[in-house]
C-alpha cells in the first residue's frame, strides 16, 4: 500500500525537476540529486554534451574562445530549430518525414524567386510562410481527417513537394541569393563587448527556443503531450485532438521553412540542401529523451540533442576518424541512448506506468481511488517486468 | 458491396483500374501496355523492390519497421559479388554468405527492438547509418564481379516472365503460408497487434518479432543479390540509391497492411509492389519528367492510403455488428479510431474473446 501511493508523488518528482532542471543546474548544493538526475536518461545526455564539449576544448583550446562558440551556436541553429519542430509532431505521436523535402524546397523556392533583387527579399519570406503553413495544413488535416498514419502522410508529401520543386527548378543549383537575404543566415550584429559578434542566426535560434518553450507549457503544449500519451483519454477529456495535431504539423513546416532561410546564408542555394534533415531531426530529438509514440519528451531535450549531435560532428571533425565513419558513430549513439532511456526508464517507471495506464482506462480524475486501484495490479505487472528485463 | 470484399481484394481491384486507365493512355500514344516487352519491363520492376517489400511486410506486421534495407542490399551486392569473383563455383558459398550476413545484421535489429526495448524506427536506422558509415569508409565504387552463370538468375526468363520475378512469387508464398498456417505466423500477428496482449495470452513475443527483423534483413539480401546479378558487380549504394526502405513500406502499406502492427497480408503487398511498377512502366512508357514521377508515387500513395483507411474503419464496424455485443465494442471503439488506429487491435482482441 505504502508503494502504490508512493507512485504518483514519484512520477511528479521526476518529471517536474527534469524539466527545470536542464536550465537551472548551476543552483545548489544537493550533489546526490545531481547524480540522480545525471543518470536519469534527460540527464546523461546534457552530461554527453558537456563531456564532448570538453574533448572538443582538449583538442582544440581556441573552441572555448567566445567568438567560435558563437560560431558554432550559429551552426547548430538551422538542425536545433529543426529538432524543436520536430519535437512537437513526435511528442503528439507522429512523425513529419517532410521536413527535410520543405528545406530543400524552401531554399530552391528563394533562389528561383529572390535572384539578385534584394527588395524581393520580404515579399518571398511571405510567400514562404505560406508554404510552411500549407504543407504543415496538408500533412496535419491528412492524418487527422483521412486517418493516413502520419508516417505515410508526411513520405507522400516529401515525394510530391520534393518532385514539384525539382521539377519546378530543373534541379540545378543557382547563384547565390540578394546578399540581404543571405545576411539573415550569416550576417550578424558586430563589435559587441566580450564576444565581438551575435549572428542574427543565434538571435533566431533563441527567439524560437523562447517561443517554443513558451507553447509547451501553454494548454496547447499540455494537450499535446496529452494526445501523444493517450488520445483517446484526451478525446474523451474534450480537447480536439484533430485541430491540436494539425497545429504541431504546422509548427514543423515553419520550423522547417526558417532553418530553410537559414541555410540559404550558410550553404547557398542547391538542391541538396536539406537532404536527410527529417532523419537528422528526428534522431536530435530521440537523443533528447524525446520518446517515439508520443506523450514523454521536452523542448530542451530536443534542443540538447540537436547540439549533442552537432557537438559530436564537430568533435569528429577534430578527430583522425574519417568522414564516413560520421554515419556510423550517429548510429550507434542514438540506438546505445535509446537503448539507455529505455532500460532505465522501463525499470524506474515500470510500475508508474502501469498506474498510469490504468488511471486512463478508468478515466479517473481522484488521485486516492487511483492509487488504490492500481495497488492489487501493480506488484503483478512489475514482476513480470522484471521477468522481461 | 465494395465494403463486403477484404482489403486484399480491393488491392488488385485498384491494380486492374490502374493497368486499364495506363492501358487506354498507353494506346493514345500509339503503343500497347500489354506487348511482351512491356510486360517483362513492369514484372522486372517488381521483382527488386519485391523482395525488399515481402520481408518489410513480415517487420511491419511485428508492429517495427526496418530503415536499414537499402545498406543491406548494398551489402548483400558487395557481398556476393567479392566472394564470386568471377569464379563459376563460388555461386553457392557466396550466396549462402550473403543469406548468413544479412541474417545477422537482422538479428542485431530484432535484438536491439526486443532486448533492449529500442523503437523499431531508431533500432534500424541507428543500423543503416553503421552499415553506410562501413560501406562509405571500405567502399569507393563497384567491386567483385558476377559470374555469367549468376547473371542469368537476373537475365534470363520464361516467356515474358522473368527468373527473377518468379522466385520473388515463390518466396511470397512460402512466406505466405508461414504467415497463415504456422504457429510463428499466428504468433507475428499476435505480438503486432498487442504485444501485451500476446504476452499475457502465453505468447513468447519477441521470438516473433526477432525472426521477423531476420526475414525481412535476407530478404533485403535477395534483392541485394538479385541487382549484383543485374549489374555484374556489387555497388555500395545500390540499395540508398534506390530508396528502397521507404519505398518499401509505402508498398507495404498500400497493399493494406496495417503500419501499426497485427493486420495485413504478403498478397496484398505483392499487389501494392505491382501497383507502383505498373505506374512507373506508364510514366516511363509516357515519357513523363523523372522528378514529376515522384509527385505521382506520393499523391498516389496518400490517396491510396485514405480511402484504405476510410473503408477499414467501415468494415470493422460490420464485423462488430455481428458480433452479439455489438453496439457496445462500437462505442469502445470510435475514440480509438480517431486517434491512435494501433490500438484499434486492442479492441478487436478484447472483442473477439468476449
Amino acid at each position: 500500500m505504502t508503494s502504490a501511493t508512493g507512485h504518483p508523488q514519484s512520477v511528479r518528482a521526476q518529471s517536474a525537476p527534469s524539466r527545470s532542471g536542464q536550465s537551472r543546474l548551476g543552483v545548489g548544493d544537493r550533489m546526490t540529486e545531481w547524480g540522480r538526475r545525471a543518470l536519469d536518461p534527460k540527464g546523461i545526455v546534457v552530461v554527453l554534451l558537456i563531456v564532448i564539449l570538453l574533448a572538443i576544448i582538449v583538442l582544440n583550446p581556441s573552441f572555448a574562445e567566445p567568438g567560435s562558440l558563437m560560431r558554432f551556436i550559429q551552426r547548430v541553429a538551422p538542425i536545433a530549430i529543426v529538432a524543436i519542430g520536430q519535437y512537437f509532431v513526435i511528442v503528439s505521436g507522429e512523425f513529419d518525414l517532410s521536413m527535410g523535402a520543405v528545406v530543400t524546397a524552401q531554399v530552391m523556392t528563394v533562389g528561383h524567386l529572390v535572384g539578385v533583387d534584394e527588395s524581393k527579399t520580404v515579399p518571398v519570406l511571405f510567400v514562404l510562410v505560406g508554404i510552411g503553413i500549407l504543407v504543415g495544413l496538408i500533412n496535419g488535416l491528412a492524418t487527422t481527417l483521412l486517418r493516413v498514419p502520419s508516417f505515410i502522410v508526411t513520405l507522400g508529401t516529401m515525394l510530391v513537394i520534393h518532385g514539384a520543386i525539382m521539377w519546378w527548378t530543373g534541379g540545378v543549383a543557382t547563384s547565390n541569393p540578394a546578399e540581404n537575404f543571405r545576411q539573415i543566415g550569416r550576417g550578424g550584429f558586430e563589435n559587441i563587448p566580450l564576444i565581438d559578434s551575435i549572428p542574427y542566426a543565434v538571435l533566431v535560434l533563441a527567439a524560437v527556443i523562447l517561443l517554443a518553450v513558451w507553447l509547451s507549457r501553454r494548454p496547447f503544449g499540455r494537450t499535446l503531450t496529452a494526445i501523444g500519451d493517450n488520445s483517446a483519454a484526451a478525446t474523451f477529456a474534450g480537447s480536439r485532438v484533430w485541430w491540436t495535431k494539425t497545429s504541431a504539423f504546422v509548427l514543423s513546416s515553419l520550423s522547417a521553412t526558417v532553418a530553410g532561410v537559414l541555410l540559404v546564408g550558410f550553404a547557398g542555394v542547391h538542391p541538396s540542401v536539406g537532404q536527410g534533415y527529417e532523419f537528422t531531426a528526428i534522431t536530435a530529438v530521440v537523443l533528447g529523451g524525446v520518446v517515439l509514440g508520443g506523450g514523454r519528451g521536452t523542448v530542451l531535450g530536443a534542443l540538447t540533442g540537436a547540439f549533442t549531435l552537432e557537438a559530436l560532428f564537430t568533435l569528429l571533425n577534430f578527430t583522425a576518424v574519417p568522414a564516413t565513419m560520421r554515419d556510423a558513430i550517429q548510429g550507434a549513439i542514438i540506438i546505445a541512448a535509446v537503448a539507455y532511456s529505455g532500460v532505465v526508464f522501463a525499470r524506474r517507471r515500470k510500475r508508474s506506468r502501469t498506474s498510469t495506464s490504468t488511471n486512463s482506462a478508468t478515466t479517473s480524475a481522484d488521485p486516492t481511488t487511483t492509487s488504490a486501484e492500481s495497488a492489487p495490479s501493480t506488484p503483478s505487472t512489475g514482476g513480470d517486468g522484471a521477468v522481461r528485463q | 458491396m465494395l465494403r463486403r470484399l477484404d482489403t486484399t481484394a480491393l488491392v488488385y481491384i485498384a491494380l486492374i483500374i490502374v493497368l486499364i486507365i495506363g492501358a487506354i493512355l498507353v494506346s493514345t500514344t500509339g503503343r500497347n501496355l500489354f506487348s511482351p516487352g512491356n510486360i517483362r519491363d513492369i514484372l522486372t520492376g517488381m521483382s527488386v523492390l519485391g523482395f525488399v517489400a515481402i520481408g518489410q511486410t513480415l517487420v511491419i506486421l511485428g508492429a517495427s519497421l526496418d530503415l536499414s534495407v537499402p545498406y543491406v542490399m548494398s551489402l548483400a551486392s558487395l557481398t556476393a559479388a567479392q566472394t564470386m569473383d568471377g569464379r563459376d563455383g563460388m555461386v553457392i558459398p557466396a550466396v549462402l554468405l550473403t543469406v548468413a550476413i544479412t541474417a545477422l545484421i537482422g538479428l542485431a535489429n530484432g535484438l536491439f527492438v526486443t532486448v533492449l526495448g529500442v523503437h523499431g524506427f531508431v533500432a534500424t536506422l541507428g543500423v543503416g547509418l553503421m552499415l553506410k558509415g562501413y560501406l562509405d569508409t571500405n567502399y569507393q565504387g563497384t567491386e567483385g564481379e558476377v559470374p555469367w552463370s549468376f547473371q542469368l538468375f537476373g537475365a534470363s526468363g520464361i516467356g515474358p516472365i522473368p527468373i527473377s520475378t518468379i522466385v520473388m512469387l515463390g518466396l511470397a508464398a512460402v512466406v505466405a503460408f508461414i504467415l497463415v498456417r504456422t504457429t510463428f505466423g499466428h504468433h507475428l500477428f499476435a505480438a503486432g497487434g498487442n504485444a501485451e496482449v500476446a504476452r499475457l495470452s502465453g505468447v513468447r513475443e519477441r521470438l516473433p518479432i526477432i525472426g521477423a527483423h531476420i526475414g525481412s534483413s535476407v530478404c533485403a539480401g535477395f534483392a541485394g543479390l538479385l541487382l549484383a546479378s543485374r549489374l555484374g558487380v556489387g555497388s555500395p549504394t545500390v540499395g540508398s540509391q534506390g530508396t528502397y526502405d521507404l519505398l518499401s513500406i509505402a508498398a507495404v502499406v498500400l497493399g493494406g497492411t496495417v503500419l501499426m502492427g497485427g493486420r495485413g497480408s504478403i498478397w496484398g503487398t505483392i499487389g501494392g509492389v505491382a501497383i507502383f511498377a505498373v505506374l512507373d512502366n506508364l510514366m516511363s512508357v509516357m515519357q513523363f519528367n523523372p522528378f514529376l514521377k515522384d509527385v505521382v508515387r506520393g499523391l498516389v500513395i496518400i490517396v491510396a492510403v485514405a480511402l484504405y483507411a476510410r473503408r477499414r474503419i467501415i468494415a470493422r464496424r460490420i464485423r462488430f455488428a455481428q458480433a452479439p455485443q455489438g453496439p457496445n465494442i462500437v462505442a469502445v471503439a470510435r475514440p480509438d479510431a480517431d486517434g491512435k488506429p494501433g490500438q484499434d487491435s486492442t479492441v478487436t482482441e478484447e472483442g473477439s474473446r468476449a
